[in-house]
């Protein structure tokens, strides 16, 4: 496979928006069924244009109108947002946004582009979000030797299928979500999007105490023991523990080969502690 | 308990069938009262929750909080305000009435700053929490089913299967501990700090809770329904502001000091000035005790002090007429001729003994008002020592005064707390060598008789003063009212007014 070519993209992409975006079931999920009146209308999306463009405050009437559009910017990146209290659309630049030359930044506005009306700005709120967690290889560099930073190959890709059966098996069994859509981010990395109705609601509390349920590394480059453990350990760890160690030894032992020469054997040391 | 016709509800209330609006004797505060109430009783009714409310916040300065001298004091005062103290008590319809009313009138009155909001949460959060921890296990169980808080216990059965995990998830149980309490399934919105710590057993979206943390999240539950609460009725109160009758009540509430007013002398006549020096030191307060210092010390006193110190005196029993002469004694010896303070100083004071002008008979301030308004400047000497002295001035004050370093220590701990009137309290303990002062400080005057009261015996000064508290007294001019019992609107006139004859005079 050729390598990746950033300078193709203005010739791919709109092969990539007509032929490949699957714009069918993307629309689909994001309306949920109509069930809540103007759910996808209210959704705001942001798109990243070639040159670093950025456009926030998009929003769309139907699938279908987001399908058109995207087939004529063809953006870069898209991003999802939150679902607002009311349709959006950028108002005029100069109603005071944030006039960075390249990055139009503009403040939402209610409703048809055409009326440039600004909402009251206090009335105009996020109401729901998916709850999305983002894994990225980048995190693992100081457990793999093989690659580093963008890079990936079969032999560390390993780690991102550990991460994701923890964090799945998590979210099934103890948080009792039942839809998640686990995709690749594009680059290196995985996004799980956490769908259910009452996880869409969930307050910023919340979400942060999922999050911190589910962390166990703390620490930056300045720590060498980013984990510590204490007796008894919570189910939540034991049984992330157990799905580790059927991908263990493939993968550290003779993939990453952690105990092949006295400096890494030193490191994995540095990680015990004393008294084992 | 659902009431199928509207005809049936209005039977229902004219009934008295009364039992069924106040189910438990704790509730979460969620709907507002909806009866018509005369004015008289909404201040009363106000009045007696803000007197416990800082029953609430003295005696959690006091003790610790759960002990069982903090309980039966609670108790003690709920019972004497009558409010609801005993789960079960059978009549108990008024005392919860009560309850009910009055912690909506005082949210209007708590809603209006940041400072007012965070106080009135505290002291409800502490009240709550004594109420809730008093309530048996089933009765506990039925107050969250009623406030829909869905902490279902587990039956034994399930116990038993989870019983591995609960153990391994929850610190501090064993397995024989965790067979002997009772765990609940919850929410992971009801128990987010449990959740996010790992220190409760989750699964399927649900976190299992000993018993001993469920208090924990009843409390955040109410906490937050109260924030929310008061946050929502501060943006609706411009309506409530706009009725006349209320805005004077509920101002005060916010400032209030509720016990006797000191406005009504029955020991007139009882000290002679030369007894003042003396009393100074054994009975004074220490911000009198200052005043009294500096008066005698500059032969003079700005007007913050002169008003402070002045009303004090006449609290303790000073006539008019002595009031001159020890007033005019004191400022011939400074800058200021017999003459000029016949025509300005003495009619300043006249003025405050209600022989002048309005007519009103002003009242001592209480601490209050002394702490919280009019703050001293250079060159006075008025307010209150603990919270207006820096502490290092404080602390060579109270050396001077001969007190132990180790009640200084203590001392300056509780201003560092902001617990002016109980440091106020511990130097009456340290001057009087008691251990416990036996009241709760919330007046320079009430200082004054109790120290008097201990010093003599018991004997002497029997608290004859007015003790309502309330505004109803006297006049039934609306201004006399006021003056009596609003010391902080009707002296904030009274000080303009006085303002006005300052300028009479070259030098303040």
């Amino acid at each position: 496979m050729a390598p990746f070519d950033p300078a193709a993209l203005p010739e791919l992409l709109p092969v990539f928006y007509r032929r490949l975006f699957p714009h069918g079931p993307y629309g689909r999920w994001l309306t949920y069924g109509g069930v809540v009146k103007n759910y996808f209308q209210q959704r705001e999306f942001s798109f990243t244009l070639r040159d670093d463009v950025y456009l926030r405050f998009q929003s769309f009437g139907s699938p279908q109108e987001l399908e058109r559009e995207l087939q004529k910017i063809n953006p870069y990146k898209i991003d999802i947002g939150a679902v607002y209290s009311h349709r959006v659309s950028p108002g005029r630049r100069d109603r005071g946004s944030a006039g960075v030359p390249g990055r139009a930044e503009p403040i939402p506005s209610l409703l048809q582009p055409n009326q440039h009306n600004t909402v009251h700005l206090g009335a105009f709120q996020p109401q729901e979000k998916e709850l999305v967690f983002d894994i990225d290889m980048t995190d693992y560099d100081d457990v793999r030797m093989c690659c580093s930073s963008a890079d990936i190959c079969s032999k560390c890709w390993t780690l991102m299928t550990i991460a994701v059966r923890i964090i799945d098996r998590a979210l099934v069994e103890d948080l009792g979500v039942r839809h998640r859509l686990w995709v690749y981010s594009g680059r290196r990395g995985v996004h799980c999007w956490v769908c259910d109705d009452a996880v869409r609601k969930w307050s910023p509390a919340l979400r942060s105490a999922a999050v911190e349920y589910l962390s166990l590394v703390k620490g930056g480059a300045d720590m060498v023991k980013k984990v510590t453990l204490s007796h008894p350990i919570h189910p939540f760890i034991r049984r992330s523990v157990d799905v580790v160690e059927k991908y263990f030894e493939e993968y550290a032992l003779v993939g990453q080969d952690i105990l092949g020469s006295p400096e890494k054997w030193d490191k994995v040391l540095a990680l015990i502690p004393e008294d084992i | 308990m659902e009431f199928s016709s509207r005809d049936r509800q209005k039977h229902w209330r004219l009934a008295g069938d009364r039992r069924e609006q106040y189910p438990h004797s704790l509730q979460f505060y969620l709907e507002p009262p909806t009866e018509s109430i005369s004015l008289v009783e909404f201040e009363s009714l106000a009045v007696d929750r803000l007197k416990l409310l800082k029953v609430v916040e003295n005696l959690g300065v006091s003790y610790v909080r759960g002990t069982d001298a903090y309980k039966s004091k609670l108790e003690g005062e709920l019972r004497k305000l009558k409010f609801p103290y005993r789960a079960l008590a059978e009549d108990d319809y008024e005392a919860r009435r009560k309850d009910h009313i009055s912690h909506f009138i005082l949210r209007l009155a708590y809603c209006q700053s940041e400072e007012l909001r965070r106080w009135f949460l505290q002291q409800e959060m502490d009240l709550f929490r004594y109420r809730f921890n008093e309530l048996t296990g089933g009765l506990m169980q039925k107050f969250l089913e009623h406030v829909n808080l869905s902490f279902e216990a587990i039956d034994e059965d399930l116990k038993n299967e989870l019983a591995n995990e609960l153990s391994v998830s929850t610190p501090g149980f064993n397995l024989s501990k965790v067979k002997e309490q009772m765990f609940y399934k919850v929410g992971l919105a009801d128990a987010v700090d449990l959740f996010r710590a790992r220190r409760v057993y989750i699964k399927d979206g649900f976190a299992y809770v000993p018993f001993k943390e469920i208090d924990v999240l009843v409390l955040n539950n109410y906490r937050t329904k109260l924030s929310k609460a008061l946050a929502l009725t501060a943006r609706s109160l411009p309506s409530i502001q706009s009725d006349e009758r209320l805005q004077p009540l509920l101002n005060h509430l916010s400032h209030s000091y509720v016990g006797p007013d000191y406005s009504i002398q029955k020991n007139t006549g009882k000290i002679s000035l030369d007894q003042i020096d003396a009393l100074s030191v054994k009975s004074f307060p220490i911000c009198m005790r200052q005043l009294h210092r500096a008066l005698r010390d500059n032969h003079h006193l700005r007007h913050g002090g002169r008003m402070q110190y002045g009303l004090f005196l006449k609290g303790i029993g000073l006539t008019l007429e002595q009031a001159l002469e020890f007033w005019k004694k004191e400022f011939i010896r400074g800058k200021v001729d017999a003459d000029k303070f016949d025509k300005g100083y003495a009619y300043s004071i006249r003025h405050s003994y209600g022989k002048e002008g309005r007519r009103t008979d002003y009242t001592p301030y209480c601490c209050m008002k002394i702490i919280m308004s009019n703050p001293p400047s250079q060159g006075d000497f008025h307010g209150c020592p603990f919270r207006h002295s820096d502490p290092e001035l404080l602390k060579q004050k109270l050396q001077s005064y001969k007190i132990s370093p180790s009640g200084i220590t203590q001392i300056l701990e509780l201003v560092k707390g902001m617990h002016y009137q109980l440091a106020c309290q511990k130097y009456f303990e340290l001057t009087h060598d008691v251990d416990d002062i036996g009241f709760s400080l919330n007046h320079p005057n009430q200082y004054f008789t109790e120290s008097q009261k201990l010093l003599s015996g018991g004997r002497e000064l029997k608290k004859e003063f007015n003790n309502s508290g309330n505004f109803q007294q006297k006049n039934n001019s609306q201004e006399s009212i006021n003056s009596s019992s609003t010391p902080t609107s009707s002296n904030t006139k009274a000080d303009t007014e006085l303002e006005g004859l300052e300028a009479y005079f070259t030098e303040d």
